[in-house]
């Protein structure tokens, strides 16, 4: 009897192994080997920075693509790129390793409340209802979507200026915060030589009387960056200025000229004793925001 | 047996403190703050400019679109100045400044109290006048009223509902509106119907109301094909898919509209409008506002020209109590808190709630239950403990294909819920997302 039961077993297993075979061969999914190879390379985050669903959409599109212009993995950069594009038989383009930039410096201290939110701690709901808890309806609302939307642990927010802050080393300018900031607040720039940068950190397009009530460190449009600036990278537009990181050659005059401080330097070596007397004060006044951004 | 609707629905506190009292007009105040998109659709364009002297029904911005609508001056005065200025929207948006002097009306505009019943124009011409008024509903949705009027090609209307339910709690300026204007409410009915060619107006009124129902049913005698239909007391009865479903017992497809049911709904405070641009030739410009609250020493409901601060209308009411909490414009289900009490009236401002600190303050949020209770009251069936759920996850499709466009935003979830979960403010936001999708599928 055990026979029968064995052999009959046996049967049903070599016709299911003969079908699952053929099945195999017949409906073979012939996959490029060099999207493994391409996958293999990338830091696999599967954060979406580079426009793509996951790191395998990003390789199947790399190899798809016929060349590689203007495809970028943020978090890898040049090198990871170098490598895809080496595996590929291509040439890599460029790109200029960026970061994401909080455009915002109304501290708690700066910026006077008149009003306190009792609602959900979203940035994203708090915006469909009204303009935020100050004066200011551009600025920076400080519930956190952008912390959550980061994969890295490269975005948080400081509790004494109530600002988000961004780590310079963890971020990977992936772009989730820009997303997921409905004020438009965070910007990707340029990293820089040395991660030197220099940027308005306002986007308050209120006139300039109404933006400085609202906020003591808001960019009130006054042009005197733009006056000061010798490689015309500034405009102002809207009551704010805004510096084109594509022409700014990092030079600092803005910085010193801005009447509100709403202009910010990162990562440069702290100015000699020898500058302008008449710029003193405010360079003085601008290290000390600094100091306090590189917390 | 009195009919409602039949999904869903809150019986909230009803808290009409200012019922029964007389329409008061409100004194003008020194400026007025005209703000250009006080309607569903594209703002308003301005045509005065710094220094042009109105006067009152002077038209300062026309329609910006097909779905907008113009806006008078409601007083007469120098246009100061064209600036931003804080609406009841939360955000800084364009508005015309006035400096009133005097109380001079435009001519054209018939300032008697006598009825005038008879209307010889036709229904083109209604429609016309209507637009040109700048009558939007007034119920607070702001839709423009003529595009309601213009049936789509291959809609037919066959009925006109208006809605004369207030189910929101505390407000009762369409009730004391009926009360006091019950004729020219009728005969601006009468020119509706004549507008989309009709034969049937119902009135739908809660019977919360028995003094409104009893004053318009004797009126209304007078008319041919009004009807008053008292209806049990539900909120949110005032929404547009809830009352058809309550008067003629139709449901209205997801994402179609009103009219592909066959009704055309107006406000109640609309048809009062509609009476004064066709027969008075008053643009809209002052409407009815209840301002009210538990601490506020005169619950009052007052005509008021838009662009008034809402300060003013507080102030007259016996100025903001000691433990006020929040402000809020409109009712305290569907209204919003406002920022400052220097918002000025506009025409979808149905009133201005003073909340207490202790009704005000939200209480923190708990952990979902499943005990359903959201699902029961929706009145439009949906779900939104998941709706909420989606939204968090940022599943839009998700969301989509569980309708979260059709909420109409009535709050009956968050204000049933037992654990205190916010759902509105999560469905509002995903509704917002998903709506946005939608539009740029379809461009």
């Amino acid at each position: 009897m055990i026979l029968i039961a064995v052999i009959s077993l046996g049967a049903i297993g070599a016709i299911g192994a003969v079908l699952l075979y053929a099945a195999s061969k017949k409906f073979e999914v012939i996959e490029d080997p060099r999207i493994a190879q391409v996958q293999e390379v990338l830091p696999g985050a599967n954060c979406g920075g580079c426009g793509y669903p996951g790191c395998g959409g990003f390789a199947s599109a790399c190899v798809k693509a016929s060349s590689l212009d203007g495809m970028l993995c943020p978090v890898g950069g040049s090198p990871v790129m170098g490598q895809i594009a080496s595996i590929l038989g291509m040439e890599a383009a460029s790109a200029e390793p960026m970061v994401a930039v909080v455009r915002c410096n109304g501290t708690c201290a700066a910026r006077p409340r008149n009003n306190q939110y009792d609602g959900v701690k979203s940035c994203a709901i708090a915006s469909t209802l009204y303009g935020g808890e100050t004066g200011c309806s551009f600025g920076c609302l400080g519930y956190g979507d952008c912390v959550a939307a980061c994969n890295f642990d490269a975005i948080h927010i400081n509790p004494e200026t109530g600002l988000v802050e961004v780590d310079e080393e963890k971020c990977t300018s992936c772009g989730a915060c820009v997303k997921a900031c409905p004020k438009n607040v965070i910007e990707l720039r340029k990293k820089g030589p040395k991660s030197r940068r220099v940027f308005v950190s306002c986007i308050n397009k209120d006139k300039g009387a109404i933006a400085r009530k609202a906020c003591a460190n808001a960019c009130i449009g006054c042009g005197k960056c733009a006056k000061e600036c010798a490689f015309e990278a500034i405009t102002v537009e809207n009551n704010v200025a805004y510096i084109d990181f594509t022409k700014c050659r990092l030079c600092r005059k803005c910085v010193a000229a801005c009447p509100t401080g709403a202009i910010h330097e990162l990562n440069f070596p702290p100015r000699k004793e020898a500058a302008p007397a008449a710029a003193k004060p405010e360079a003085a006044k601008v290290e000390t925001k600094e100091e306090t951004n590189q917390k | 047996m009195l009919r409602t609707f039949r999904i869903g629905g809150i019986h909230p506190p009803e808290n009409k403190l200012s019922a029964g009292k007389k329409i008061t007009a409100l004194a003008t105040p020194k400026q007025v703050i005209i703000p250009l998109s006080q309607h569903i659709g594209a703002p308003a364009q301005a045509v005065v400019k710094k220094g042009d002297l109105v006067k009152v029904g002077t038209l300062i911005a026309k329609a910006g679109g097909f779905v907008s609508a113009n806006i008078h001056s409601s007083v007469s005065g120098k246009v100061n100045k064209i600036d931003n200025a804080l609406d009841s929207s939360g955000y800084k948006r364009p508005a015309i400044y006035i400096d009133v002097e005097g109380d001079e009306w435009e001519e054209t505009i018939d300032r008697s109290e006598t009825l005038v019943k008879d209307c010889t124009l036709s229904s083109k011409e209604i429609v016309d006048k209507i637009a040109a008024a700048g009558i939007v509903g007034l119920g607070g949705a702001t839709f423009p009223t003529q595009v309601k009027l213009m049936p789509p090609p291959g809609c037919k209307a066959e009925i006109i509902i208006i809605n004369a339910v207030e189910c929101e709690p505390y407000l009762t300026s369409d009730h004391s509106l009926m009360m006091e204007k019950g004729e020219e409410i009728l005969v601006g009915v009468s020119l509706l119907m004549k507008a989309v060619n009709v034969n049937k107006a119902v009135i739908g009124i809660e019977n919360n109301k028995p003094d409104a129902i009893a004053h318009l049913t004797k009126l209304a005698a007078g008319y041919t094909g009004i009807e008053i239909m008292p209806l049990k007391v539900q909120y949110p009865q005032g929404g547009e898919k809830q009352l058809i479903d309550a008067v003629i017992r139709r449901q209205v497809k997801s994402g179609a509209l009103p009219i592909s049911a066959g009704a055309v709904v107006q406000n109640v405070g609309t048809a009062y409008a509609v009476y004064e641009a066709v027969q008075k030739n008053k643009p809209l410009f002052e409407r009815v506002v209840t301002v009210t609250g538990k601490a506020v020493a005169n619950p009052s409901n007052f005509l008021v020209r838009m662009g008034t601060p809402i300060t003013n209308l507080i102030e007259a009411a016996g100025g903001i109590p000691e433990n006020t909490g929040k402000i809020i414009g409109g009712g305290p289900m569907m209204g919003k808190a406002l920022v400052s009490s220097d918002i000025p009236v506009t025409k979808g401002s149905s009133g201005v709630l003073l909340l207490t600190k202790e009704e005000s303050v939200r209480k923190p949020m708990q952990d979902c239950i499943r005990c359903a209770k959201c699902v029961n009251v929706c009145p439009m069936g949906l779900n939104p403990a998941f709706l909420m759920k989606y939204t968090i996850y940022k599943d839009w499709d998700l969301a989509e294909a569980n309708y979260i466009q059709d909420c109409i935003e009535c709050g009956s979830c968050s204000y049933t819920c037992p654990a205190n979960r916010p759902l509105l403010d999560y469905i509002r936001s995903g509704k917002g997302k998903v709506m946005g999708i939608i539009r740029s599928r379809k461009s």
